[in-house]
């Protein structure tokens, strides 16, 4: 650690770890719920642990994003922090009306949140992703700016990289493009046209260039290879992203009311969005095979070699799998779009957070990386993880494609609720995988209190 | 990648080429926009009904195990199309009204929200609004 106030970035570290152990705990409740459907019913309905997972699961990636540029931000304009205080306390108010927003989830029915939280004033509540209270939203907006303030100004103090810019083109358009979520028409074709610009251009749009700041900063210091080489492949590869994302949220508009020109620009445009993600796995690779020097911190080149090749499988290749019209047509809607979700939003988001985390937080505990025996089991944990989400994957894929013949191809059509539960031995087979997905992750946090001899700083 | 092709071209060619194709999405989005219109139902909304609807659909978050037109939850069925699949809207109705509180044993359940009769006729009212309008063809057959 360089600068001192590069520090704040640890609290925002662990608050989102602690939100990763609840969004799996309630991935296990619907797990449960999908194979024994009146589990915890009516106490905590599926709808509702849906929105606790979904919703936590961003808002920890958010903490995560914060922290990391809390974290790098410093160290690539060569200066302090604007305001380390103002990060601190940010922390906190986010913390805590994430919290009061999970609560209230759970301890009031919906409606009734709704009423109390001002959503007949204007109404944003009910859809996909983003079902918080529209005092929860405003505060995550009043947050955002006063963070990007605060970033902004640090950057605008100091040395302008190519790594710290991208990053902030990255987190302004995630603020931006979530305005986007107080427009909510009555018209449902528009409402869900203008819902796709947060949540498309969200993970296949300025996320992208967050992912890749981050790991090109990562690279840097693990691998020693030059800024010039590292910041010529960011640049390449959130070329590639935008060109051919922005177009892309098209594969999005194939059913829902819009033209069907659609379905030919937003094919050609999708099809292409895995050439960015495998340019990102090349570039891990690459980098890591140059490197001029041996990093004492193993597990962090793991993540980041990781973040490559999980982010080409789970958005690339399953992205790809469903994104053309004709093969959409069928698979809209089913378990292929919740196999796609978890491997992407784990392969990208999930590992570059877990990267940064890995890299950053041995330093600001004092020392260049952790001790051997603390990396064997966060590598121990890297696998377990991995491989548990790659196959719930191909257990969802496997339900998916079964679903798809029993209730949309074949002669006799099944209605849903028959054809689920002629593909139950699949759900129950990712529930137990969800299983050891969460001993990875209690692994993983355990590494990070087992000892051993460290390097300092 | 070395010799003339340098950060700044790289640089260059980013900003250049995200501006492009952000002008002709934004062009496409402009064409959506006046096509819509002989797709979306939209003379439909004149009934206060629909809207009305619409926000229960929102509050009650039937989209956490709902798809609508393939999007949302895929715990429970599909429900741009409902009311085709079950006759009409009396039969939706019925169906949301009889949710019993405490579940079915052993079965996926749905909440009893505890609708009144105007709420049900809104409800139902939106749902369907959603299966007239033009998707394509989809879903590829009745059972969503
Ligand atoms: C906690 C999950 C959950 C929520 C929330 C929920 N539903 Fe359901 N719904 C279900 C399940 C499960 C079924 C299938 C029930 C069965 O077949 O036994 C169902 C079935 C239905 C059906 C019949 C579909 C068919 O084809 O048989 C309708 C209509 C319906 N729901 C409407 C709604 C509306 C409207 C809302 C919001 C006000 C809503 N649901 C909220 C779980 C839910
Ligand atoms: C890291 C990047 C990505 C993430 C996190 C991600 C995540 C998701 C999620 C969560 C959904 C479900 C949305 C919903 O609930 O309705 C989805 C849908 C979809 N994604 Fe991705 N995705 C990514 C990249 C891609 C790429 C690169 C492609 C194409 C090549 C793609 C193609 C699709 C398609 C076609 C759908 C719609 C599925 C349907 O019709 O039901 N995604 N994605
Ligand atoms: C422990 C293992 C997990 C289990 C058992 C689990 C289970 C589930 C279930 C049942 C759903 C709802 C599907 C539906 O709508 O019907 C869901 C949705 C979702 N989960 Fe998980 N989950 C797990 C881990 C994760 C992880 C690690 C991530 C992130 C990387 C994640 C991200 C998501 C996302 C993005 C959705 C929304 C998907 C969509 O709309 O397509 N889950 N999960
Ligand atoms: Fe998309």
């Amino acid at each position: 650690m360089q600068y001192k106030s590069q520090a704040v970035a640890k609290p925002y570290f662990i608050g989102a770890l602690a939100l990763f152990v609840a969004q799996i705990l309630f991935g296990l409740v619907m797990g449960l719920q999908y194979v024994v459907g009146d589990f915890l019913f009516p106490h905590i309905p599926f709808n509702v642990a849906r929105m606790v997972h979904t919703n936590a699961l961003i808002v920890w990636l958010l903490m995560g994003f914060m922290g990391a540029a809390y974290y790098l931000v410093p160290e690539e304009s060569e200066t302090e922090l604007f305001s380390p205080k103002l990060a601190i306390a940010l922390f906190w108010i986010f913390l805590v009306a994430a919290g009061l927003t999970v609560v209230g989830y759970l301890t009031v029915p919906y409606a009734t949140l709704a009423k109390m939280t001002g959503n007949d004033l204007l109404p944003t509540m009910g859809r996909e992703f983003l079902e918080q209270p529209l005092l929860t939203k405003m505060g995550i907006v009043v947050v955002a700016l006063a963070f990007l303030f605060n970033i902004t100004m640090t950057v605008l103090k100091g040395r302008k990289t190519a790594i710290n810019t991208v990053l902030l083109l990255g987190l302004w358009g995630l603020a931006v493009m979530f305005l986007f979520s107080f427009y909510n028409p009555d018209n449902v074709v528009k409402d869900k046209f203008y819902w796709w610009w947060v949540v498309h251009l969200w993970v296949e749009g300025v996320w992208e260039l967050i992912l890749g700041a981050i790991l090109a900063f990562v690279l840097i210091k693990i691998t020693g290879v030059d800024r010039e080489v590292i910041e010529k492949w960011l640049y390449v590869i959130i070329t590639l992203t935008l060109v051919t994302g922005i177009i892309g949220t098209g594969h999005h508009y194939y059913w829902i009311g819009t033209p069907e020109y659609w379905q030919v620009w937003g094919g050609i445009f999708s099809a292409l969005e895995p050439i960015p993600f495998f340019a990102l796995t090349l570039f891990a690779f690459n980098m890591v095979n140059r490197r001029r020097r041996e990093h004492p911190n193993k597990a962090a080149t793991l993540w980041a070699l990781g973040t490559g090749v999980m982010s080409f499988l789970g958005a690339g290749v399953w992205g790809f799998l469903h994104t053309l019209a004709p093969v959409n047509y069928y698979t809209h809607g089913t378990q292929i779009t919740a196999a796609h979700g978890h491997m992407a939003f784990y392969g990208a988001y999930v590992m570059v957070v877990l990267t940064i985390i890995s890299y950053a937080m041995p330093l600001l505990r004092g020392r260049a990386a952790n001790s051997n025996k603390a990396q064997v089991a966060e590598m121990w944990s890297f696998w377990l993880m991995t491989i548990s989400i790659t196959f719930i994957t191909l257990f969802l894929t496997a339900a998916g494609i079964l679903q798809v013949w029993l209730q949309r191809v074949s002669d006799n059509p099944m209605p849903f609720m028959v054809a689920q539960d002629q593909v139950a031995l699949f759900y129950w087979m990712r529930e137990w995988t969800g299983v050891v997905f969460l001993v990875g992750l209690v692994v993983y946090l355990w590494s990070f209190f087992v000892k051993g001899e460290e390097k300092a700083a | 990648m070395s010799g003339s092709f340098t950060t700044t071209t790289a640089r260059n060619i980013f900003y250049g080429g995200t501006l492009f194709f952000l002008l002709v999405f934004l062009a496409l989005t402009f064409q959506n926009e006046q096509i819509i219109p002989q797709r979306d139902q939209r003379e439909m909304l004149s009934n206060p009904q629909i809207a009305a609807g619409k926000k229960l659909w929102e509050t009650n978050n039937c989209v956490g195990c709902h798809t609508l037109l393939g999007e949302g939850a895929y715990f429970a069925p599909e429900l741009g199309n409902v009311v085709v699949r079950m006759g009409s809207k009396e039969a939706v109705k019925a169906f949301i009204q009889s949710r019993p509180a405490e579940g079915v044993p052993g079965r996926r359940s749905m909440p009893q929200f505890g609708f009144s009769d105007q709420d049900l006729d809104n409800i139902a009212a939106f749902l369907d609004y959603v299966s007239k309008i033009n998707a394509a063809k989809w879903p590829p057959n009745v059972q969503g």
